[in-house]
């Protein structure tokens, strides 16, 4: 693959008084899905968070398209074409789910093309779109989440544990819009501790620990090498 | 011994053990070293205001706490003292009966308050409190039967403690129940002082310290925030009541002005900023220039306006009337530049 | 294409408790209303009483919005909010001196064309000043509660001492322009047309305020702000551009409200702000911090309840807003509609 989309060298954040990334390498390639996989705690959304600037790097670059975004405010990588689902889905819960679309628009008004490819990868939004977000179940939230990154072109996508507390239906709802994203030719980064959505999803992977990557390399490598897989990320990541 | 007497807390600053020293001899000797009752009026009202701005710094320095309330709670123990003196007669028991009853009426109020809105942020308890402050402002001053209204209460205390006693001369100042009263403001005084930097140097004062820095990991480590915020809260107004106990028994009169008004909370947060919040010494520095401040610069702007006049605008902002506009310029810049107050600036530079 | 979801796609009846319970707040109004109605006795005396109180509460709100959208949105709590109310009492004021030759004459249109041009320079005054407040004051202390009370309180004298300085130590006191003097009669009741007009305007203002929020992109992003600030800006919006406008906005609210308030007391003073500033507290925190309806109702209980009690038993007038915030505090800790934050 040609030059990566998102490049981080060297990233350290802090949060209050801790050292959580310590020294974070990662490339992640153009218009594919690079799964960003290790253990509870060691730093896998702070480093989606630092990427889009919730949290401020103290030392490092990040470099995306390009163009170094490492001081830039949340807003400007927003709209450099970096999507973001948060952990807790960030639903503007008093609003409704139109609305929540119409914000997700940011610099325009929803185009219908694209709210149609919205609806039928997610149908229950066009149920419920004069409803009120809070009132969604968990997994039409889950849905909301990526369908409000979906509204307009983004280049990268973070996408925080899409799956964390699905029914499996829904998860493979989800895996198909993220496949058909992949297709329109977004790149996905994402964080996934259901290891058979990451084997079925991910063409790249890194993992994580201590606050480092600590190996990166195809999917497939890891899926296969399941000895690897103990060594990098214990028995929290075991097969589904 | 000294030690121990400052609970281990000690100054750690030469110039700031100096400047403590002197203030504390020139509070002691007061009636000697600066006769004039001018200048006892301002050592009693230094006294005072050492507790009472000490106080508050446990709320505001040490559990960070904003509370707008604390003139109310000075303002429960004056007028329980002129209540007692008034319906009791003149006599010690109405002192320490009017003491008492302020004291732990201030403790049940703060208690009250405490449970309202520290259970839900922090930042409500200086909302409730400011209100509730000023309806009890507004209370005191409308039942007039009972509290005098905006006149205030003057009543009488034991003859021992008013000028009309008189003992004899000592190195050429006269001897008088003023004096004995003087001193009786200044020892309370001391002892409440210690006792505060025995609380704050406890563990109970590091708990609030811990929950100041960090409460959501003070609450993980098992802390109960909310009982230490609130204990915190009803000692400080315990002591701030006495204060204003002391404040009546030295003034022989109580009035709304003299005891409730937002104004002197505003002086109490000035002396605080400007003292050094969180190191208790700051009360004692930030009350002393204050109150000296407010008694002597005052005259001198008084001056500089009448030295301007004639000049746009500049006789207007020196007119002494103006004082509060320079403590608020003065207020903002402390807290911006000078977070630690003249205390945390002294240590820092030994 | 992904293929259409297999699951039946359930939408979460709330139960009948919560819709009760999300309703009860508007329903306390009415109740309040009502309450005054039987305690009071005389139609007539019940019925100005609460104009009046809903005219206050209407004045109360105006000055109370900007300060709760302020809080939602960045954290921020303004002590020193009053003084824009204040400044803006004697901004309009001064401007409606100025113009005695259009307030003194019986004219509605050279009335209410003075009285615009006061709204107006007030507005445009705190706004500005608003704005200045916002640079100078509170951006140095963002995300420190303590720091932040503390020098908008330092704020807050500064601003009421310059008014001092600018216009002199005494209150100054001013009549309605004509057209809004006196009184209407109705049902047997003296209802003064200044308060009429107040709550029409309140009203109109309150109204106009939703339809922005609830219909415009600058109105969804300040209600998505409130609840989770991160989010918006991750969707590319300038989140701090947004809070500097509804700083400036409120803070023109505010100087509106002085405005108002003034021609209602027919007496201004620098302390009105900081005094205003207590009811506006009481009401932001009974509202929920961050609510505009919340605040809104909460205006309108305060106004409604202090004009009541004052009638029935004048000294306890005060009293019955802390017991008001108490009541509501022991129902709801975070108040009436409190705003639910994504974090």
């Amino acid at each position: 693959m040609s030059d990566p989309i998102l490049e981080l060298s060297g990233i350290h954040t802090d949060i209050a008084q801790y050292h959580i990334l310590q020294g974070v390498d990662l490339a992640v390639p153009r218009g594919g899905v690079t799964m960003l996989l290790g253990r509870n705690g060691v730093g896998k959304t702070t480093t989606l968070r630092t990427i889009i600037g919730h949290w401020q790097s103290k030392a490092g670059r990040i470099r995306f398209n390009g163009t170094e975004i490492t001081t830039l405010p949340t807003p400007a990588r927003a709209r450099a074409g970096i999507g973001f689902v948060p952990e807790d889905m960030g639903i503007f819960s008093d609003l409704t789910v139109e609305e929540n679309m119409i914000l997700a628009a940011a610099s325009g008004p929803l185009d219908p093309a694209r709210l149609e490819w919205i609806f039928a990868a997610f149908p229950p939004l066009r149920t419920f779109w004069k409803s009120e977000a809070g009132n969604l179940s968990g997994g039409q939230k889950q849905m909301l989440s990526i369908a409000r990154a979906m509204a307009e072109e983004r280049q990268l996508y973070l996408i925080d544990e899409p799956t964390k507390g699905l029914a499996p239906a829904i998860i493979s709802t989800m895996a198909g819009a993220l496949r058909d994203l992949k297709k329109k030719g977004a790149s996905i980064l994402l964080v996934e501790q259901n290891f058979s959505v990451a084997k079925a999803l991910g063409d790249t992977a890194a993992v994580m620990d201590d606050g480092r990557i600590v190996w990166a390399g195809e999917m497939a490598e890891l899926a296969g090498d399941s000895g690897l897989q103990e060594r990098l990320m214990g028995l929290s990541m075991e097969a589904h | 011994m000294l030690t121990k007497l400052l609970s281990g807390d000690r100054p750690r600053s030469l110039i700031l053990s100096f400047v403590l020293l002197a203030i504390l001899a020139g509070l002691a000797l007061a009636p000697f070293l600066f006769p004039g009752v001018r200048s006892l009026e301002t050592a009693a009202r230094i006294c005072i205001f050492i507790v009472l701005v000490a106080s508050y710094d446990l709320l505001l320095g040490y559990s960070g706490i904003v509370s707008f309330a604390h003139t109310m709670f000075f303002g429960l123990g004056a007028y329980g003292v002129a209540l007692a003196s008034t319906h009791m007669g003149r006599g010690y028991d109405a002192l320490a009966v009017g003491t008492i009853a302020g004291a732990v009426a201030a403790a049940v109020l703060a208690l009250l308050i405490g449970l309202f809105s520290l259970r839900v942020r922090a930042i409500f308890f200086a909302m409730i409190t400011l209100a509730v402050a000023s309806a009890v402002a507004v209370l005191v001053s409308q039942l007039s039967g009972l509290t005098g209204g905006e006149d205030g209460l003057n009543y009488s205390i034991p003859r021992e403690l008013t000028p009309a006693f008189r003992l004899g001369t000592l190195f050429g100042v006269s001897i008088t129940g003023k004096l004995l009263n003087y001193y009786l403001v200044f020892f309370a005084s001391l002892m409440l002082f210690l006792l505060l930097l025995r609380v704050v140097n406890s563990p109970f004062g590091r708990v609030l310290q811990a929950i100041r820095e960090n409460d959501f990991r003070a609450e993980a480590i098992g802390y109960r925030v909310v009982l230490y915020r609130t204990l915190a809260t009803c000692l400080s107004a315990a002591v701030a009541a006495i204060a204003g106990s002391l404040f009546a028994i030295w003034l022989r009169y109580v009035g709304p002005d003299t005891t409730l008004s937002f104004e002197i909370m505003l002086d109490i947060l000035l002396m605080v900023v400007i003292g050094g919040m969180g190191t208790m010494y700051g009360a004692v520095i930030g009350a002393t220039i204050f109150v000296l401040a407010q008694n002597y610069l005052q005259n001198l702007m008084g001056v500089a306006s009448g030295a301007t006049e004639g000049l746009p605008l500049i006789p207007q902002l020196l007119d002494p009337d103006r004082w509060l506009l320079w403590l608020g310029v003065l207020f903002i810049l402390s807290v911006y530049f000078f977070p630690t107050g003249i205390v945390g600036r002294l240590r820092s530079e030994d | 294409m992904a293929a259409a979801p297999d699951h039946a796609p359930k939408y979460a009846q709330l139960p009948l408790s919560d819709k009760i319970g999300r309703a009860m707040p508007l329903l306390l109004v009415p109740v309040l209303v009502l309450l005054g109605f039987l305690s009071i006795g005389s139609t007539s005396s019940w019925l100005t009483l609460t104009v009046s109180g809903l005219a206050m509460g209407m004045m109360i709100f105006i000055m109370a919005s900007g300060l709760t959208l302020v809080f939602g949105l960045m954290d921020v709590i303004n002590f020193g909010h009053g003084a824009f109310i204040s400044v803006g009492a004697y901004v309009g004021i001064s401007a409606l001196l100025a113009l005695e030759g259009w307030t003194g004459v019986p004219s509605l249109m050279l009335n209410v064309a003075a009285v615009l041009a006061a709204v107006i320079a007030a507005m445009c005054v705190t706004g500005a000043l608003g704005w200045g407040f916002e640079r100078v004051i509170v951006r140095p202390v963002y995300g420190a509660h303590l720091k932040q009370i503390l020098v908008t309180v330092g704020g807050l004298i500064v601003i009421e001492q310059m008014i001092h300085v600018l216009w002199g130590p005494d209150e100054i006191y001013i009549t309605r322009p004509e057209m809004l003097k006196g009184a209407v009669t109705f049902a047997g009741a003296a209802i003064e047309k200044y308060r009429l007009l107040a709550v029409v305007f309140g009203l109109a203002l309150f109204i106009a305020m939703r339809l922005v929020l609830k219909r415009t992109k600058i109105g969804l992003i300040v209600r998505a702000g409130v609840q989770n600030g991160e989010m918006v800006q991750a969707l590319g919006y300038r989140l701090r551009l947004v809070f500097i406008g509804v700083f400036v906005t409120g803070s023109a609210l505010a100087g509106l409200g002085g405005v108002m308030w003034g021609l209602y007391q027919e007496v201004i003073t620098a302390g009105m702000g900081e005094e205003m500033m207590i009811l506006v507290f009481i009401v932001v925190i009974i509202g929920g911090l961050g609510s505009v309806e919340g605040a809104f109702i909460g205006a309108l209980m305060v106004g409604l309840l202090q004009n009541y009690v004052a009638f029935l038993e004048p000294k306890l007038a005060l009293i019955s807003n802390i017991a008001l915030m108490t009541a509501i505090l022991m129902w709801r800790p975070q108040g009436m509609m409190p705003v639910v934050k994504a974090k």
